[in-house]
């Protein structure tokens, strides 16, 4: 088998796994912020039991969040060696301030967070809360800078040696504010929140269609529908810039994501559809010269598309594709679920709405298939580039890492993981048939 | 040798730092896993489980970020070792992926056979991952096989020679000592007293592997002690390690729980220390040709990154001990369950 493929695999299936976790703490996080700021505010029993709740199932997310983590942090030496040497200059050092400004805070005041609700007084406590989901942010704001340094490269140069060429740093800041860093965090930040207020939903209208915890589950799903409102729309803008970037830096991606093979012609945006690529034609239901509209504000104006890139420099375009339309496909459906919540809140007949109580139970899935999606996206479409356009993925694998080896830590992976998945449901099931604990009403806040 | 001060030493005393801290905190939860079995109180189990419960995941960002680090600062050696090394690490990744969720699921569910289950995977994969972490510095210290380009060109058997296992069961010697002085500091009663017995032994262990790494240290890996030999002053930190060791069963005597757990500290520390001092300034020895060495020389990123490093340290760091420390302070004493405890 071809160690390169291996080698991606491996990485697609540990960042697939780990990425469950990241958005759910994120998301979480805020919305912890807010239960326990309005506990603080209010002093509703009701507000502390939320809060409590909410963190007993933060903790669990976390804990597998940090288990399947460590791995990333060392996978880019073990199997991506030639790559770590070419930019370890530039991209180490985002990745060290992942760990000094983001790892250590919310690992710290996480243990407050879970164990120190008798330990401090409720504002530090509130205050570790905030810490957390400030680390969980910040961790987010250097990984996707690592991350889109490798789609928009900015601020090095590449300097050659005697044994070998690499790049190294000119302008520090021009790496982190890189072209696609910010629109591809704040896409990313609100897929997370996404994932955190549609999780929210779902075990609320599980509560409510079961007919018990009623009184923490209303207040519980008008918390999380706030957020999916506000992150679902959100998404749809952050979505928009995003793609205007890729158009704009990586042309030969956003082909791939729309099909578009002429050249130099007006585009349009496919609802759904099948790229062969052998013969360059999508079969679906397009919107004629809406691509070209939404990249130039001219539905007239041309777009690049794959035929001017030469073969070797193209990305797979149907994977990137449906990829690319799953993802809009289930952001627009979130966006609908949420204002049709909204609207039926208002109206003041959600939680008897039985039936979008039913759909808001399984919706938990959209936002997580979303991101996975959406990297995806940005990922494959980046190919056959590690660092777009400067270094080939296949050049970047450890030279020194056998087949076998690639096969068994693989193997290893796989079984593992597929192990951590089941019973983390397992576990999350049943803490959420457990629900909030009686006695996180009337335990005292502070006993000391 | 002559040495300047300048931005490479630094990083290599900072990377030292960090795994430096690496070793002394995630060190102890280590040992406490490694000690699990040895009560079968499902109480006990749980104290001692808490008793690391709050800082166990803020003591695995030290390996987090000294890898990162690492990555930033000495890329090559990132590179080499973690690809050279590669399914020692997968393994290593497993047991920290198994010690970390067995203390996440072990108390959730009240069953007998899951609670073992988990009791024992906590354990072998804190054994396994000591292990494994002094095995990596074994060979470390005892030089690997590398060619023109800088790639590992050994074997993964090859990483089990006898000597980096030696340094690896000293390894969880230590570890375990180090965890016996924690879990004696965290708990009372029953499990206290038992704990005190345990580290007359681990010290008995810890002392006789030292003994042995020692040795043949000095009879097969000279180059460790060629400074040491240049610069008679810096013998004073095998010989600080040994007071502060001894030091350990005057304090537990004494009832000086925090004093003795600072001692075990001071050890893990010396260690390092004496490992820093014998490779300088290799990172990784090349063996059988030492001019194949990645240096901090010739392994570094570039001046600009470096300085780059040193300054988002220089901001980073004092915030995140300042804190750390804060949150220790407040989980300071005698740990005790209640219904958020694991």
């Amino acid at each position: 088998m071809d160690p390169i493929l291996l080698s991606r695999i491996q990485f697609g299936l540990t960042i697939s796994f780990h990425y469950i976790f990241p958005p759910l703490s994120i998301g979480l996080g805020v919305i912890l912020v807010l239960m326990e700021g309005l506990y603080l505010k209010t002093r509703d029993p009701l507000f502390q039991q939320m809060t409590r709740f909410w963190v007993r199932i933060f903790g669990l997310t976390f804990a597998l969040g940090v288990a399947t983590g460590v791995v990333m942090e060392f996978q880019f030496g073990t199997n991506w060696a030639a790559y770590s040497r070419f930019v370890g200059d530039v991209f180490g050092s985002a990745l060290a301030a992942e760990g000094i400004f983001a790892f250590f805070l919310e690992s710290g005041f996480l243990a407050i967070l879970l164990f120190g609700w008798d330990k401090v007084s409720p504002r530090v406590h509130m205050f570790s809360t905030c810490m957390v989901a400030l680390g969980a942010h910040f961790s987010a704001v250097w990984i996707v800078v690592a991350g889109s340094w490798m789609q928009t490269p900015a601020g090095f140069h590449v300097v050659q040696s005697a044994l070998r060429s690499r790049a190294e740093i000119v302008d520090f800041w021009a790496m982190v504010f890189n072209p696609s860093a910010m629109v591809r965090l704040t896409h990313t930040v609100l897929g997370a929140w996404q994932a955190a207020a549609f999780f929210v939903l779902s075990v609320s209208a599980f509560y409510l269609l079961e007919r018990r915890h009623i009184k923490f589950a209303r207040a519980s799903m008008k918390i999380g529908l706030i957020v999916a409102v506000a992150a679902s729309l959100g998404s749809l803008v952050t979505g928009h810039s995003s793609g205007r970037v890729v158009a704009r830096y990586q042309p030969a991606k956003l082909a791939a994501m729309e099909g578009h093979f002429p050249a130099s012609a007006p585009a349009g945006m496919y609802l759904f559809g099948w790229v062969n690529e052998a013969d360059q034609r999508v079969t679906g239901l397009s919107l004629p010269g809406m691509l070209s509209f939404l990249v130039h504000g001219d539905t007239t104006k041309p777009v690049t598309g794959l035929t001017a890139f030469p073969p070797q420099d193209r990305p797979p375009v149907n994977p990137v594709f449906q990829a690319f339309h799953a993802m809009v496909g289930i952001g627009m459906v979130l966006i609908g679920l949420a204002l049709l919540g909204a609207f039926l809140w208002w109206r003041g007949t959600l939680f008897e709405t039985r039936w979008l109580l039913w759909i808001l139970v399984f919706a938990v899935l959209g936002p997580q298939a979303a991101n996975q999606l959406g990297w995806f996206t940005a990922e494959v479409g980046r190919q056959p580039w590690i660092v777009y356009g400067l270094m080939r993925t296949a050049a970047g694998v450890s030279p020194s890492v056998t087949t076998g080896q690639l096969l068994a830590s693989l193997a290893l992976f796989t079984l593992i993981y597929l192990a951590l998945f089941v019973l983390f449901i397992y576990l999350l099931d049943q803490k959420i048939r457990h629900g909030p604990l009686a006695d996180d009403l009337d335990v005292a806040y502070h006993r000391r | 040798m002559t040495m300047a001060l300048d931005l490479n030493v630094i990083w290599f005393g900072l990377v030292g730092v960090l795994l430096t801290g690496y070793a002394i905190l995630d060190g102890f939860d280590l040992g406490v896993g490694a000690l699990h079995l040895l009560t079968r109180k499902d109480e006990h189990r749980r104290l001692m489980i808490n008793a690391i419960g709050p800082v166990w995941d803020g003591n695995e960002v030290w390996l987090v970020t000294g890898g990162g680090a690492l990555f930033a600062a000495f890329p090559e050696v990132y590179a080499t070792v973690f690809s050279g090394f590669y399914l020692a690490f997968m393994l290593l990744l497993c047991m920290l992926i198994f010690r970390a969720v067995a203390i996440e699921f072990r108390s959730k569910q009240p069953m007998r056979w899951w609670r073992q289950m988990w009791d024992i995977s906590f354990s072998v994969a804190s054994i396994g991952g000591s292990l494994l972490l002094g095995v990596a510095f074994g060979n470390i210290i005892w030089g690997v096989p590398l060619n023109g380009q800088r790639e590992f060109v050994g074997s993964f058997l090859g990483l089990l020679n006898p000597y980096a296992l030696l340094v690896g069961v000293t390894t969880v010697a230590l570890f375990m000592m180090h965890g016996a002085i924690y879990v004696v500091l965290k708990t009372e009663g029953e499990l206290h007293e038992k704990a005190r017995g345990w580290i007359n032994n681990t010290i008995i262990f810890f002392i006789i592997c030292y003994g042995l790494t020692t040795m043949a240290t000095l009879l097969y890996v000279p180059h460790m002690s060629q400074h040491m030999r240049a610069y008679p002053v810096f013998f004073a930190v095998p010989v600080l390690t040994m007071l502060a060791v001894a030091n350990i069963p005057r304090e537990i005597y004494h009832g000086r729980d925090f004093l003795a757990f600072l001692s075990s500290g001071a050890t893990v520390a010396g260690l390092m220390a004496l490992v820093a001092i014998g490779i300088f300034p290799n990172l990784v020895l090349s063996r059988p040709n030492p001019e194949l060495s990645l240096t901090i020389y010739n392994a570094a990123s570039s001046p600009k990154t470096l300085t780059i490093m040193l300054i988002i340290a220089a901001i980073g760091v004092p915030i995140v001990l300042a804190y750390t420390s804060s949150i220790y302070y407040i989980f300071r004493g005698k740990v005790k369950l209640d219904p958020m405890s694991y």
